[in-house]
């Protein structure tokens, strides 16, 4: 019996789509069969993120209105095994499904996965209604800025209303240079305003942009840092615990001031 | 020691620390409009206790969290309640 995780943020550009598509591959890389949802009707773009936009025959909307079978939509990444996409459909609307259609489906393909990873639109409106009903557990994105966290604390908070006590944080793009010059929110800042869980925190890094060109997911690039993130994310999700990636190269003084410190600032 | 470090490292006017601040004080508002049970929850318990001593006017109760300004020009937030009294209880009358 597998899990269901959406991951969701509000605010749209955050990253859920490269998280989505990242965790997913990382976590067929260590063994998982697993099937990435793109809950994102009409606004397709989990497909170009992962290369296979053009393996795409039938959609999500077409196995809720029985056009095909579950099975014939599923589209196979032949590079990992176990890694599957269900693509959205691009020329209907969020309105053609509904949260008990896709509660239904999500519990079939429990039977068949391990992980089901559900790409949220953004917003808070039917199409994140629909995408969170079907997922057993939430993922919320952020990046470090006050537009993104606002909605960040508003996703938390309508997770809550919906029975998703306790959401897991993603922080994204944070940039360890501007962190150091006081100009972006750090990690303990983050969490402190929204008050949940870490899960993860993934660097800035243009090879992110590199691997959507190519539509190969970062984590399969050894020397990304963004992947690397991605992939500790994986292993933390798999019930690992693995410490955060040392993003800050540090002077001496920094150095010294941290030996007297007991929360180490690592990222 | 902590605090000697601080001393030593430029701690004022950092534009995170301006997010940060921004962020507590916007959160606050859309919190509790996420939940108007959250007001309503107050506002019962707030009229409990006052009821011991007067009897108030329910319907005509406001409570809301608003924000106030401070006199370094900061804001503030503020729990601002107007309650209607009906008339006092005679516990709550001064018999001295």
């Amino acid at each position: 019996m597998g899990e269901a995780y959406v991951i969701t943020s509000g605010k749209g550009g955050v990253g859920k789509t490269t998280t989505t598509a990242n965790i997913g591959t990382a976590l067929a890389l260590m063994g998982k069969k697993v099937v990435l949802i793109d809950a994102d009707i009409g606004l397709r773009n989990l497909d170009v993120v992962m290369g296979l936009e053009n393996r795409i025959v039938y959609d999500l909307v077409d196995v809720i209105e029985g056009v095909c079978r579950l099975k014939q939509a599923l589209i196979r990444d032949k590079r990992f095994e176990g890694l599957f996409l269900l693509p959205a459909a691009q020329t209907r609307d969020k309105n053609a499904i509904t949260p008990e259609q896709m509660k239904k489906l999500c519990e079939e393909l429990k039977q068949h996965f391990d992980f089901i990873l559900i790409d949220s639109p953004a917003g808070i409106e039917q199409g994140f209604k629909n995408a969170i009903a079907g997922a057993g557990k939430a993922v919320v994105i952020t990046v470090p800025e006050v537009s993104a966290v606002r909605d960040a604390d508003r996703i938390i908070g309508l997770l809550a209303s919906q029975e998703f006590s306790n959401p897991l944080l993603i922080i994204n793009r944070l940039r360890s240079d501007m962190i150091k010059r006081g100009d972006m929110m750090n990690i303990e800042d983050t969490i402190d305003i929204l008050g949940v869980d870490l899960l993860g925190v993934v660097p800035d890094d243009e090879r992110i942009i590199v691997s959507s060109n190519r539509g190969e997911p970062a984590v399969t690039e050894g020397s990304s840092l963004a992947g690397q993130a991605y992939r500790n994310i994986a292993k933390r999700i798999l019930g690992e615990e693995v410490p955060l990636i040392d993003l800050e190269e540090e002077s001496f003084f920094e150095k010294l001031q941290k030996l007297f410190s007991k929360n180490k600032k690592r990222y | 020691m902590l605090n000697l470090f601080k001393f030593f490292t430029k701690e004022d006017n950092k534009s995170k620390d301006i997010a940060k601040e921004r962020l507590k004080l916007v959160l606050l508002h859309d919190r509790a409009n996420v939940s108007p049970k959250f007001l309503e929850m107050i506002k019962s318990d707030i009229s409990k206790v006052i009821s011991n001593y007067m009897e108030i006017d329910d319907a005509g109760f406001d409570l809301r969290l608003s924000r106030i300004e401070q006199d370094d020009d900061s804001y503030a937030s503020a729990l601002v309640a107007n309650i209607p009294i009906k008339r006092m209880k005679n516990a709550g009358k001064n018999n001295g």
